[in-house]
Formats: C-alpha cells, sequence, structure tokens
C-alpha cells in the first residue's frame, strides 16, 4: 500500500514556461480559439466587468453627486450638448444624470451583487453537497429533499420571499444600508441547491475510489478529505454551474431591483435603471431605458456563452 | 393503487404542513403584528387585551394549530397595506391570474408543438436555425425585457394593443371574468405572450427532440416501407407518441406559470395575484406574503399530486413496481 501506482495521465511537474506550454497546447484553449462566439463574449464580458469595476475612476460624470447634477441638462438626447452646454455621449435622465455614467455604476452594483450572491450560493452548495455525498445517510436525505423542494420553485419566488422576511426583520433604519446584502443572501439561498446536487453526485462516484480509502486507512481528518481531496475532483462541474449561475443571478438581481424591492434608489443597479426608465418610454425619451436594457442583456448573454463553452470545453462527451 | 395515493397524500400533507410552518413563523415573528392592528397611542393596556384577544399569550404549539385551522378554511388575518381580509383580497384577484396563466399556457402549447414538429421535420432548414437561435437568445432575455420591448413595438410605436390593465371586465358570480369583452381580449395579449415565451421555447424543444427520437424508430420506418402518406405518418403516429411527456410538462409548469407571472404582472401592471405579493413584499405586508406562500405551495402540491396518479394509471410499469416492493 505503501507504493500507490501513479496514474498516466498524471502530470510531471515542469519547468514554468513549459507548463504554460502545455497550457496553450491544452484541449480547453484549443476549443477556445476554434469558437469566436466565445472569443467575442469572453472580450465583451471582460469589456464590461472593466467598465464596472474602474467605473468611478472612468465614467464621465459622477451620477450621485448632487453638487454636480444641473436640472438644465435633463433629458438630453443621446450624442448631443445639453441646454447647459455640457456633452452627454447616451444622453441623460430626468434629473440631468449621464446615462453612460449611471449604468457604468450599475452594472458596479449588479455584478457586485451577482458575483457575491453566487459566491455565497457556491460555498453553500458545494459545503452541503461534499457532506450529503460523502456522509450520506440521514444527512443526505435531509440536505436533499431540501432541493427538491427548492428546485421545484422558481428561484425568484424563493428570492423574494427571502427578501420580504428579511425586510420584516430589520429595523427601518438600518435597512437601506443592509438591502444590497440581504439582496445577495436572498438570491444566494434560491441557487445553492444546483451545486449541492451536482457536487452530491460526484462526491458518491468520488468515495468509492481507491485514493479515498487509501486515505481513510492512512487515518486523515474526513474534513482534510473531503477540501484537499475530494473537492478539486469535483471542481469541474462547479465552475460550469458558477458561470451560468453567475449570469442567472445578475438576471435575478435586476428583476428584483425591477420590481422595486431589490437594491435602493440611491444606489441604482441595471434593473433600477430600467425601471426608471421604463416611466419615460411614453414620452419618446428612449434612450434611459435602451442603454441600461442592452449592457444588462449583453452582460447576461456573454456571461451565459462563457459557460456554455466551458461546459462543453470541459466535457467532451456531450458534444 | 389505493396504497400508492395515501402514501403520496400522506407526503403531500407533510409537504404542506411545513410550509406553514414556515408560513407561521413568517407570520408570526416578522415584525410585530400587534404594532400594525393597533394605533400609535394605544396603551400597555391596550396590548394586553389585543394579545389576549388574537390567543398570542398561548403556548407556540397552539397558536400554530390555530393557524392551520384557520388556514384550513381560508383564513390568514388582515392585511395591514389594504386592511381587507387577505382570503378575500386574493379570491378577488385569483381569476386574473388564473386567466392570464390559461391563455399563455395555450400559447405555449400551440406554438411550441407547431414550431417543435416544423424544427424536427426540416432539420437542416435555414428557417430552422433561425427558430433555434432565437429560442436560445429569447431564453437568456430577463421576462421583464421581453415584456417592455413588446409594450415599446404594439403599444408605443404601432399603438395596436394596450400596454397595461386588464381593460373592461364582466362579474360572473365571484368571478371577474377579462375574456368576454373586446377590450379586456385586446389587453390580454401582449401579457399572455410575454408569459408564455419561456414555455414556449421549453414545449418547442421537448417536442423536437422525442420527434427526431420517435422519427428513428422501427414502426416509422415501417410506416414508410408501407408507402404511408407522410401526413399520416409524422402526425397519426410520430406526433402521437410524443404527447404524453409534452402535456406533463405541460402540467408541471403551471405552477412555475403562477410564479412568473409575478414579474408579468408587475410589467403590465396586471391586477392579479403576483401583482399583490410583489406589492406586499414592498410593503412587508405578512399575512399576504403568508398567505401567498401557502397558495403556491397548493397550487404545485395539487399538482404534482394530480401528475403522479395519472401516471400511475397509465403506465402499468409503475404498478407493477409498486407491488414488488421498489
Amino acid at each position: 500500500m505503501t507504493d500507490l501506482p501513479h496514474s498516466p495521465e498524471q502530470p510531471v511537474p515542469a519547468a514554468k514556461a513549459s507548463r504554460w506550454k502545455t497550457f496553450i497546447r491544452s484541449d480547453i484553449v484549443w476549443s477556445y480559439r476554434r469558437s469566436p462566439v466565445t472569443i467575442t463574449a469572453s472580450i465583451v464580458a471582460l469589456l464590461l466587468v472593466f467598465m464596472a469595476i474602474f467605473a468611478p475612476w472612468i465614467a464621465p460624470y459622477n451620477p450621485f453627486n448632487p453638487a454636480t447634477l444641473n436640472l438644465m441638462d435633463g433629458f438630453t438626447p443621446p450624442n448631443s450638448n445639453s441646454m447647459g452646454g455640457r456633452y452627454f455621449v447616451l444622453g441623460t435622465d430626468s434629473q440631468g444624470r449621464d446615462v453612460l455614467s449611471t449604468i457604468m455604476h450599475g452594472s458596479r452594483v449588479s455584478l457586485f451583487v451577482g458575483a457575491m450572491a453566487t459566491l455565497f450560493a457556491m460555498v453553500m452548495g458545494v459545503g452541503l453537497g461534499l457532506v450529503a455525498g460523502y456522509v450520506g445517510g440521514i444527512w443526505d436525505a435531509v440536505i436533499m429533499r431540501v432541493c427538491d423542494v427548492q428546485l421545484s420553485f422558481p428561484a425568484i419566488l424563493i428570492a423574494l420571499l427571502i427578501f420580504g422576511v428579511a425586510r420584516g426583520i430589520i429595523p427601518p433604519n438600518q435597512q437601506e444600508g443592509a438591502a444590497i446584502w440581504v439582496l445577495i443572501i436572498a438570491i444566494g439561498l434560491a441557487n445553492w441547491a444546483q451545486f449541492a446536487r451536482t457536487v452530491r453526485g460526484a462526491t458518491m462516484v468520488e468515495r468509492q475510489k481507491d485514493y479515498v480509502a487509501a486515505a481513510r486507512i492512512l487515518g486523515v481528518n474526513p474534513f482534510i478529505i473531503l477540501l484537499r481531496h475530494v473537492l478539486p475532483n469535483v471542481v469541474g462541474p462547479v465552475l460550469v454551474i458558477g458561470t451560468i449561475g453567475l449570469a442567472l443571478a445578475i438576471i435575478e438581481e435586476a428583476t428584483l431591483s425591477y420590481l422595486g424591492v431589490g437594491v435602493p434608489p440611491t444606489q441604482p443597479s441595471l434593473g433600477t435603471l430600467i425601471r426608471i426608465g421604463q416611466q419615460f418610454l411614453f414620452s419618446g425619451e428612449w434612450w434611459i431605458l435602451l442603454f441600461p436594457a442592452i449592457t444588462l442583456v449583453l452582460l447576461a448573454l456573454s456571461v451565459n456563452l462563457l459557460g456554455d463553452w466551458l461546459r462543453d470545453a470541459l466535457n467532451p462527451k456531450l458534444r | 393503487m389505493l396504497a400508492f395515493i395515501a402514501r403520496r397524500l400522506l407526503q403531500s400533507v407533510i409537504v404542506m404542513l411545513v410550509v406553514a410552518f414556515i408560513a407561521f413563523l413568517v407570520f408570526r415573528y416578522v415584525g410585530d403584528p400587534l404594532a400594525n392592528l393597533l394605533s400609535q397611542d394605544a396603551t400597555m393596556a391596550d396590548y394586553e387585551q389585543a394579545r389576549e384577544r388574537l390567543g398570542l399569550n398561548q403556548p407556540f404549539y397552539i397558536q400554530f394549530f390555530n393557524f392551520v385551522i384557520n388556514a384550513l378554511q381560508g383564513q390568514f388575518g388582515v392585511s395591514y397595506r389594504l386592511q381587507q381580509p387577505v382570503s378575500q383580497l386574493i379570491l378577488e384577484r385569483l381569476p386574473a391570474t388564473i386567466e392570464l396563466a390559461v391563455a399563455s399556457s395555450i400559447i405555449a402549447l400551440v406554438f411550441g408543438v407547431m414550431l417543435g414538429i416544423y424544427t424536427a421535420l426540416r432539420q437542416r432548414a435555414f428557417s430552422t436555425g433561425v427558430i433555434m437561435t432565437l429560442s436560445l437568445i429569447g431564453v437568456s432575455l430577463p421576462t421583464f425585457l421581453i415584456g417592455i420591448g413588446l409594450i415599446y413595438v404594439f403599444a408605443v410605436e404601432l399603438k395596436w394593443l394596450p400596454s397595461f390593465g386588464r381593460g373592461d371586465v364582466v362579474q360572473i358570480g365571484w368571478w371577474r371574468t377579462g375574456l368576454l369583452t373586446q377590450s379586456g381580449l385586446r389587453s390580454l395579449i401582449l401579457p399572455a405572450i410575454t408569459l408564455s415565451l419561456f414555455q414556449l421555447t421549453l414545449i418547442m424543444r421537448l417536442v423536437r427532440a422525442e420527434m427526431l427520437e420517435v422519427m428513428r424508430t422501427d414502426y416509422i420506418r415501417f410506416a414508410k416501407a408501407r408507402g404511408l402518406s407522410k401526413r399520416a405518418i409524422n402526425f397519426g403516429h410520430a406526433l402521437k407518441n410524443t404527447m404524453v411527456p409534452v402535456i406533463t410538462i405541460t402540467g408541471l409548469q403551471l405552477g412555475s406559470v403562477i410564479a412568473f407571472a409575478i414579474i408579468t404582472e408587475t410589467v403590465f401592471q396586471w391586477p392579479g395575484v403576483g401583482s399583490l405579493f410583489v406589492n406586499s413584499v414592498a410593503a412587508v405586508d405578512v399575512p399576504v406574503m403568508a398567505a401567498y406562500l401557502v397558495f403556491v405551495a397548493l397550487v404545485f402540491v395539487i399538482i404534482n399530486l394530480v401528475v403522479d396518479i395519472l401516471y400511475f394509471i397509465v403506465d402499468p410499469r409503475l404498478r407493477d413496481g409498486a407491488r414488488s416492493g421498489r
């Protein structure tokens, strides 16, 4: 038992340069370079993420500083100078806020909430999935039953309920500050079941394998076995679900904010901007609605396409 | 057979009890029910009296028991926001949601099956590629954006259809219907399309996959060898065998449709249960939230139960499996 056979696929540790070469020659890079849709999607996603992260520094105006707002700039159409004499690429809204700048700040909020919620769902789902798959028995039964019930309800309904309950528990004067975190937890709790179910399945397969048995016989702590040995082997599908889940979370955040129960109006996300823009649909100020909507669609679509590609690339059997 | 139904019934009751327990916790411990019922300058004695009257000083399990008994009679208290009995509010708005859900399911079923057959039979046609791509984009678009887009095209630009509300309604007993007036029907079109799109793509993909599967089987090859007309093969033999899963999925999706109606109803200001729920969440109107939770769970449980029992009746293999004790 001391001399475990080396599996032939195990890459031999090598110098840094050749590891980079191995990466370049790997299947995953090959399938990436072969798919123009994926390349476009990743460029769009990167641009949007860049725009969101650096919004406070690269946005042309600060839309949330009342001192720089001028009502004279209100309702400026795209690509024109306002009555106040300033230039706006994508126009302004009713209060004279630059639409491009609000979009940049809005995607920042949307991406932050989406990413944190997905991270939360991932940690919770993977943790519970590992426990359910590895320990089995009553834990497995309880966790999976909760998963089943949750998966049969639409995520948006669950997120709405959790949000409503949290609003009732948190005292009113703290609600504005807590709103984003409540939103993150609500969306995260609504999405963990997918992770748990997948990880549980993969863990049950891994548990049967010799390396787990070997670790057990050596007396390794079960937590160490799960985290150091089992987790790396189930991480592939988690990445795929995580990417697609990120797109879902962004859409769920936008939907909740659109419904008026998401982020507070002082920190508008893309969904809030669309909600505001819809008020001006009938009076002809289409740009207040259209540009945030396009940004949201581009964001969700590009992340979704990346997730689809990742799924195919990591699992050649599906092709 | 009876044992199976009894077991499923028992499971359903347990699920409903769990949901009722969650709803009770929400109802009882989120916010202070008394603060919402009594006026600002109520004295401590008033509070004591109200607590006595509402049974809030009784043990936990008795309160839960009373909650379940009341829920069974359809009583969920009084809405904080609208000061009306919750059951009355939900009953008033239920017809609007049901009409919307049924209309959108019919649209989804008809067009989904048609497009599914078309794309399966013309597998290599250019139009099939277009339809499949459109369906992918449609799935990844948020529902509320599709609704806004439809409003922009058909209400703002073309001015063909109304953009919000239910139009004129007719009262039949307690059921208030918009299906009997012209403006009611016209108002139904855009929301129903918006709500149906997700289901439509799902059904289309399902029908297409099932059709492609069936077309490869021996009995279809046999039918072709017998020289049957294309029409008889495609519709008489192939389509019939794809319908069981399609009907199951449509049935199971009906619950999701009612939940998804939350978004559509908000976009089109449709006066249904979903928009009632959203407004209640925004205003932390706890009794309505608790009642909606129980209501949606009931819809889901009933649909699942009916589908399970229908399966049991239709599929003899399940019966044998049950007898041998699984």
